[in-house]
């Protein structure tokens, strides 16, 4: 068999400052294939997909589209060859309407933006693919399912044959996974190709028809999906045989901790971001909090810890704390770990050294007289990275130099040292790779077992099955349920996620 | 006062505003590609430094305003150079183009100040509506200028707003990475941007020492390219809000000197100050609106880099 693939990319390497993030890939899409990118966070794969779509340029190796040597050295570049790439962050402009941004920079549309023609053209093509878009409305306004379908439809406005899409899956609901796949198997009947970024094995299974899998910037292998099973898919991915943490479930539960009650939590843009949350946290329970990112999860983390006003009850051991300071509270053994490692949680340009005391560079411990005493701070820097694995070449860089993984191994080491009653933690593997992420739930595993209190924001519906005690669904700003997981299904979650209610979801 | 005193003061309360509003269009231009021109009050004087230079030697006023362009656009191309090829600090990158403007063209003018120049712009009276009772004296007997620079912001906001490169130039003001991604050449469009926008700059200095006060002196521009990019952010970043803006802070003007001159000494200070105090007013109302679609672009000031990670 003899086919022009449609994408050759051949010997490809790229080093960034301290990686070579791809070393020497060579890479090849056909005619309507779904095929998927696997690998690990950091194996390369985004940045391999970068440079097909322009915005890398390579240091070696060629590529070919549709069998013609090509220079794609600018997204424009990129476009013109007829690829497009969706990425993890949509590039979409949030003020202009759905229209505005499918007709931007696109080299056919008309020089006068007349709403209704290109509102016109939007809903030509949304139709013909099953793609349902209001073409009229703002792209703030829309949930994250539907600007992807924003870009999809950009990008098929733009003639794209080869579809990149880097993990597309991480923003939607367990529905809106189906409906996304359903859309990729019609455009792969109508010979488009698509490539899909992603490290999640159950949807390669799914949706893929070929597969290459890669790691630390290499192809380690490829084949087509029927000659694989997701336990060979495993260890080309991480080379080794992972041992996932589980959390045993057979303790009773502990006393209750926290209470709140009827919380309400503004966003930045000024609604009400939490409508109602009422729920308890037990001693020793890991709870966590499912829902499509962006449904007040964050507002309420915030909230609990004191760095974002509320109204509305939160009460920590039978007393009401709502009104209290975020340092008073950590006092108090309320903990946080928030989203953004790098930005909330520690302070880039900062020594590992000043990062381990940010939350208590003013107890008596780290002082003598006026003066903070740095060979203390040296010490007990040196006894967190430790105690937790950090990797680091010198506790006086800056941390922005560490990975993702041992970054948040600081700092959830950080928080864990104060000895929490309760511990907020926000996405606390996102981006990690699967043994850091293991390292992290080994840590939680540990101080749920110590008795403390942890609520968890998780946007991995496997992972909560396998750490948590409880899920609380968040749908618009309100708790839609709150569930025993060994008593819940991934579907009745799903559906809790997108609205339903606890009653009647047996259809859902 | 009588009627033609209102009207007198109407039409200077035009003429004051003109050189404002070139200046205030031009900034709008290169904020709304997401690049803050501080150095506008530098380009001006320098505008209006080369204008008056040029037209008094050559005996030509075009080739001052051209001289003018030149002078505003090449600073302009200087601080596009710094802020969106090496990634600079657009703050820094202004106010230091705006010191050396001021230097500049005291340097240049040091042996022009005071001359006389007779080679003023003619006022064009647009037939039947200048002959029109009131409306025709405030409006329809200036010099091509004033004409000028309503067109270009009429202009302006229809290129912004109703065109497809309008789109493009907004899109790479909110988001140049979503801009970059779809095929439109971010660095391309603020270039361009930044440097028309000095242009126009150069052209509202010029104006003032040509036609509004037709002479040299050192810092003549006192303080209206300030103005402008605070009438930017009281425009909304709007083009024709930003005419109504500058005839606004014209007519503070133009009505300060009317009445000191009937005896009424009000402190010229206050013409300074007024224009922020409002800015000021308008910059926390829009905060309370939190309008998502008026407001400052959302790159404002970033630099953007493809292959930062």
């Amino acid at each position: 068999m003899k086919r022009t693939p449609v994408i050759e990319m051949k010997g490809i390497s790229k080093r960034f400052p301290g990686v070579v993030a791809n070393d020497n890939i060579s890479f090849r899409v056909y005619p309507g294939e779904i095929h998927a990118l696997l690998g690990e966070n950091g194996a390369g794969k985004s940045t391999l997909m970068s440079i097909l779509a322009g915005l890398y340029r390579p240091d070696n190796g060629i590529i070919k589209v549709k069998g013609k040597v090509v220079r794609l050295d600018s997204p424009r570049k990129a476009l013109e060859a007829g690829i497009g790439m969706i990425y993890q962050h949509f590039r979409l402009i949030e003020k202009f309407t759905v229209a505005e941004n499918i007709v931007l920079g696109a080299p056919h549309s008309p020089a006068k933006i007349k709403r209704e023609l290109i509102e016109r053209e939007t809903e030509k093509i949304s139709q013909n693919y099953g793609l349902t878009i209001n073409p009229g409305a703002r792209v703030h306004q829309l949930s994250l399912g539907e600007q992807q379908r924003v870009e999809i439809i950009k990008m098929l406005y733009r003639g794209c044959e080869v579809l990149i899409m880097d993990e597309p899956t991480t923003v939607l609901t367990p529905g809106e996974v189906k409906e996304l796949f359903q859309i990729l198997r019609a455009m792969s009947r109508q010979g488009k190709c698509i490539v899909l970024i992603t490290h999640k094995l159950n949807e390669v299974m799914e949706i893929a028809d070929y597969v290459t899998v890669l790691r630390r910037g290499r192809v380690v292998g490829e084949d087509r999906i029927e000659n694989l099973d997701e336990s060979r898919l495993t260890r080309m991915m991480v080379a080794r045989e992972v041992e996932y943490s589980q959390v045993q479930r057979d303790k009773a539960p502990g006393q209750v901790i926290l209470n709140v009650d009827r919380l309400k939590v503004r966003g930045d843009l000024g609604h009400l971001a939490v409508k109602e949350a009422s729920f308890d946290l037990r001693q020793g329970e890991i709870m966590a909090i499912a829902g499509v990112a962006g449904n007040g999860q964050k507002e309420l983390v915030e909230a609990l810890a004191g760095i974002r006003p509320s109204s509305g009850s939160i009460e920590y051991q039978g007393e009401e704390i709502a009104h209290l300071k975020v340092r008073q509270r950590i006092s108090l053994g309320i903990n946080m770990v928030p989203e953004d490692r790098i930005g909330t949680g520690l302070v880039p340009n900062l020594s590992l050294i000043d990062n381990s005391i940010l939350r208590n560079y003013y107890k008596e411990e780290f002082l003598s007289s006026f003066f903070i005493d740095y060979k203390k701070v040296r010490r007990y820097t040196e006894g967190i990275v430790d105690k937790y694995n950090v990797y680091f070449s010198d506790l006086k860089h800056p941390v922005n130099y560490l990975s993702g993984g041992n970054l948040q191994k600081l700092l959830l080491g950080r928080e864990i040292e104060q000895t929490p009653r309760v511990l907020l933690a926000s996405y606390p593997v996102r981006g990690l790779d699967v043994a850091a992420a293991e390292d992290i739930y080994g840590l939680l595993l540990k101080e749920r077992e110590k008795g403390t209190a942890i609520l968890l924001v998780l946007e991995d519906l496997e992972d909560i099955f396998r750490i948590a005690d409880r899920v609380a669904v968040m749908y618009q700003g309100s708790i839609s349920g709150i569930l025993e997981v060994n008593k819940t299904s991934i579907e009745e979650i799903g559906s809790l996620m997108v609205g339903a209610q606890l009653t009647g979801v047996e259809n859902g | 006062m009588d009627i033609n005193a209102w009207t007198a003061l109407l039409a200077a309360t035009i003429v004051a505003g003109t050189p404002i509003l070139f200046a205030a269009a031009g900034e709008l231009l290169a904020e709304r590609s997401g690049i803050l021109n501080l150095g506008v009050e530098g380009m001006m004087l320098v505008g209006a430094a080369l204008g008056f230079i040029v037209t008094v030697n050559t005996g030509n006023h075009c080739l001052g305003l051209l001289a003018a362009l030149a002078g505003g656009g090449s600073m302009a191309a200087i601080h596009a150079l710094v802020t969106v090829s090496l990634r600079g600090n657009q703050v820094v990158s202004g106010l230091a183009l705006t010191i050396f403007g001021s230097g500049f063209s005291g340097f240049l003018g040091k042996s022009y100040q005071g001359i006389p120049m007779n080679y003023g712009f003619k006022s064009l009276n647009i037939p039947f509506l200048s002959d029109l009772p009131y409306v025709g004296p405030v409006f329809f007997r200036h010099d091509i200028l004033v004409y000028l620079s309503v067109l270009l912001a009429i202009l302006m906001w229809y290129l912004l707003f109703q065109t497809k490169w309008g789109l493009a130039i907004r899109s790479v003001g909110e988001n140049p990475q979503a801009a970059d991604a779809v095929g439109i050449d971010v660095s391309r469009i603020r270039y361009l941007c930044t440097i028309v926008g000095g242009m126009m700059a150069g052209l509202g200095g010029a104006y003032i020492s040509l036609v509004y006060a037709p002479t040299w002196q050192e810092n003549m521009t006192a303080g209206r390219g300030w103005i402008a990019v605070a009438l930017v952010i009281f425009a909304l970043w709007n083009p024709t809000r930003a005419i109504l803006g500058a005839y606004l802070f014209g007519g503070v003007e133009a009505l300060t000197f009317r009445l000191q001159t009937i005896g009424i000494n009000l402190s010229s200070f206050f013409l300074v100050m007024f224009p922020y105090l409002v800015t000021i007013l308008v910059l926390v109302l829009v905060t309370i609106r939190r309008r998502q679609d008026a407001g400052a672009p959302q790159a404002l000031s970033m630099a953007y880099d493809r292959e930062e990670r």
